[in-house]
């Protein structure tokens, strides 16, 4: 009962949304790439959340410690909740190389919030989810703190199963929707309000996923979003440029971000054998081969189909400059990619680089032939492979040697 | 196809166009729109942008009968020789065209397939990586209302006949007319299986590249059936990656139709296998997310469906020539 009832108020905030007619700007656009893995700290997935109109704590964000003194006054709450702002989860059970030990803290006095700050801010937090070294703190958020009474989970994703976007819910403690539909029906309409904002929210980000966990009750009958993990879709970034520049790249692999500069789908992995080909599925295939044959891939990266000289030449540096690569393995099958155009880039990044390391090319497909012989008359040693099979074997014997 | 010369056209409620099941019955009967041939007529969207030009011209020299373009504004003018028009109603009207397909940048490509399935338009391909999931989530809730178009993509390369009809950007010359029928998530492997059997001498009947993106026109089953009740088409070739559950979903489709004596051999290869969890590689959907997607599951499912799923993406054509030498149908 309580289902259809937010359900119907689900249905009705659908309906809304769906009759939006989004207005293009139909000015010149080129065919960007966009980012890669944009990721937000907790005080902006919960401005974002505020913005629709979402109920989160209330809260200011500090950079130093009096601000967060000043934060923590201002609040006038019963109790706060310091929390250190970083990416990486596990935050509550971290140390910082202050001495403190905990990146979630709760008090009562204003005052202790100061002098916790001091300890969390300039310093390096590590937790299960950091590198060993931990990641720098230059954040903290100072928020009210609620008690909570029922934990639920509530997403919004887009399934492909369902062809769209399905809500998720999970009630928690063993308690009956139903039952909680008869004791207290105005939650449940509530959490139908929060549940339409949430939609309102995933909508217009472009969201692929809203997680909240938990949805809780407060003992004051709130009904709360005490925590979000929104997950954003890199294909609208060209219409979501203010959430896009919210991006913390800080804690992101700079090797990663230095491709996504020049437009290269990197991600970055811990083998040694770097791997260089066009095409997402033939880049995976790549690494998995690399794997089969007893190698270890050092990336992934798709140069994408319209690349210019430019980027192979970028691409190329960017691997060879990765101190644990001990090995390259070029993987291109040219559909609209034309051979020749990698070859020349990567004979003029090999003379200005002065490769180290062995060189495994594997051509095929337009211009293959002018290629090979670009290859060949460069003087570089490559070891050329004729299919994806022989270039692996060859990438993992060039490093047993 | 098309009734509407009769002034009618098969209406499906939402009630009987999806059920619990997820069986599409409106949407389904445009299956059989995917087998392009010699016949096909073609106009390009997007016809004269720099990958419209480029692309239509290759279309051109492989012998495809590309008809005409779209590219608003410039209607009445003429380019590659070929009439150019403001709209997709209007070029449909001019030329008589049966397919679409799409050179479009991603802000305003869901609008032009909708522009097509508003013509009725046989069959679009829509060739552009990087439309927004929230776009392709409303052209799917359209398409699969109606029983005029067939979509293909987006994030795709495209669909060949070879050496009848090539719509999309995959190099022409690998093709061979054959018996192989190909259809896959990622453009590259797809021409690495091309390559592969044509070199042992199999060729391909028909090549399908669905596309990498999550919400999509055209999946595994629709492309699984055109291949099983095709005649031409002897042995097929899935290739699949990490994400979603296609490769699950066709795994299931072939215990139920593909069985017993009559079966078709089917030969797999799953990318993937090597990739981090929560990542997104390179496609839009080749991601594990929550625990599910995952290579080894796919392969295991398409095992259990007697698919003989390789390793290697380079043993496509020898295992597909190994199969056909078991079944002595060499």
């Amino acid at each position: 009962m309580a289902a259809s009832m937010a359900s119907q108020a689900v249905a009705k905030g659908l309906r809304i949304a769906t009759s939006k007619h989004i207005l293009l700007d139909k000015a010149k656009c080129t065919w960007l790439s966009p980012r890669r893995w944009l990721n937000l700290q907790e005080y902006q997935s919960k401005k974002l959340m505020q913005e629709s109109g979402v109920a989160v704590q209330r809260f200011y964000v500090a950079d130093t410690a009096s601000e967060a003194l000043e934060a923590a006054k201002r609040l006038n709450a019963k109790e706060i909740v310091l929390k250190a702002q970083i990416l990486a989860g596990g935050r509550g059970k971290g140390v910082f190389d202050s001495g403190l030990k905990g990146g979630v803290h709760l008090t009562k006095d204003p005052a202790v919030v100061g002098e916790l700050a001091n300890k969390m801010l300039g310093f390096n937090l590590t937790t299960k989810q950091t590198p060993k070294e931990g990641v720098k703190v230059k954040t903290v958020m100072v928020a009210e703190a609620l008690d909570i009474t029922r934990e639920t989970y509530f997403a919004i994703l887009m399934d492909r199963s369902f062809n769209g976007p399905v809500m998720v819910g999970s009630p928690q403690g063993g308690m009956d929707i139903e039952e909680v539909a008869a004791s207290t029906p105005e939650l449940i309409f509530k959490a139908a309000d929060q549940i339409k904002r949430l939609y309102d929210l995933f909508l217009k980000v472009d969201a692929t996923q809203v997680e909240v966990n938990p949805l809780g009750e407060t003992p004051e009958g709130q009904v709360v979003c005490f925590d979000a993990k929104i997950n954003f879709d890199d294909n609208a970034e060209f219409r979501q440029k203010n959430v896009f520049a919210m991006d913390d790249m800080t804690e992101a692999d700079p090797t990663e971000m230095a491709a996504a500069k020049w437009d290269l789908k990197y991600i970055g992995l811990d083998g040694n054998i770097a791997c260089f080909v066009n095409g997402a599925g033939l880049a995976m295939a790549t690494c998995d081969i690399i794997d089969l044959h007893g190698g270890k891939p050092a990336n992934f990266l798709d140069l994408g189909g319209g690349v210019k000289e430019k980027q192979v030449y970028e691409a190329f540096k960017l691997l060879t400059a990765d101190p644990k690569v001990e090995a390259i393995l070029v993987n291109i099958f040219g559909g609209i990619v034309n051979c020749a155009i990698i070859a020349n880039g990567i004979t003029k990044a090999c003379r200005e680089l002065e490769l180290k390391v062995p060189l495994v090319v594997r051509l095929e497909g337009t211009n293959v032939h002018e290629a090979k012989r670009i290859l060949t008359e460069s003087g570089l040693p490559i070891l050329a492979a004729d299919d994806l099979d022989d270039a692996a074997k060859k990438a993992v014997a060039a490093i047993k040697k | 196809m098309i009734l509407g010369h009769l002034g009618y056209r098969t209406v499906c409620s939402a009630k009987e166009a999806l059920q619990h099941s997820g069986v599409r019955h409106c949407y389904t009967g445009t299956r059989k729109n995917l087998y392009i041939d010699k016949n096909t007529k073609v106009i390009c969207q997007g016809f004269t942008g720099k990958q419209g030009t480029f692309h239509s011209q290759q279309s051109l020299d492989y012998g495809s009968q590309l008809v005409g373009g779209v590219s608003p504004g410039k209607g009445g003018k003429t380019h590659l020789g070929l009439p150019v028009f403001n709209s997709v109603k209007e070029a449909k009207q001019g030329t008589g065209a049966d397919a679409s397909v799409i050179y479009v940048p991603p802000p305003f490509a869901a609008a032009a397939i909708i522009e097509a399935i508003d013509a009725e338009i046989p069959l679009v391909v829509c060739i552009t990586e990087g439309i927004p999931q929230q776009d392709m989530v409303k052209v799917k809730h359209k398409l699969l209302r109606q029983s005029a178009t067939r979509l293909i993509g987006p994030n795709c390369p495209g669909v060949i006949n070879p050496g009848e009809c090539k719509i999309g950007i995959m190099p022409g010359h690998i093709h061979k007319k054959g018996r192989i029928g190909i259809v896959s998530r990622s453009g590259t492997l797809t021409y690495e299986a091309v390559h592969q059997t044509t070199q042992v001498g199999l060729g391909q009947s028909l090549c399908v590249g669905i596309g990498g993106d999550p919400f999509n026109g055209t999946n595994f089953i629709d492309c699984l059936e055109v291949f099983l009740q095709d005649p031409k088409t002897e042995g097929i070739i899935l290739i699949g990656e990490i994400g979603g559950n296609a490769e699950e979903n066709a795994a299931e489709y072939l215990k139920q139709h593909n069985s017993g004596d009559n079966s078709k051999p089917v030969v797999s290869f799953i990318a993937g296998l090597t990739a981090p969890p929560g990542r997104r590689m390179g496609h839009a959907g080749a991601i594990i997310a929550g625990g599910k997607g995952g290579a080894k599951e796919k392969i295991a499912a398409l095992q259990s469906a007697g698919v003989v799923v390789s390793m290697s993406p380079a043993q496509l054509g020898s295992t597909m020539f190994k199969e056909f030498e078991k079944r002595k149908m060499l």
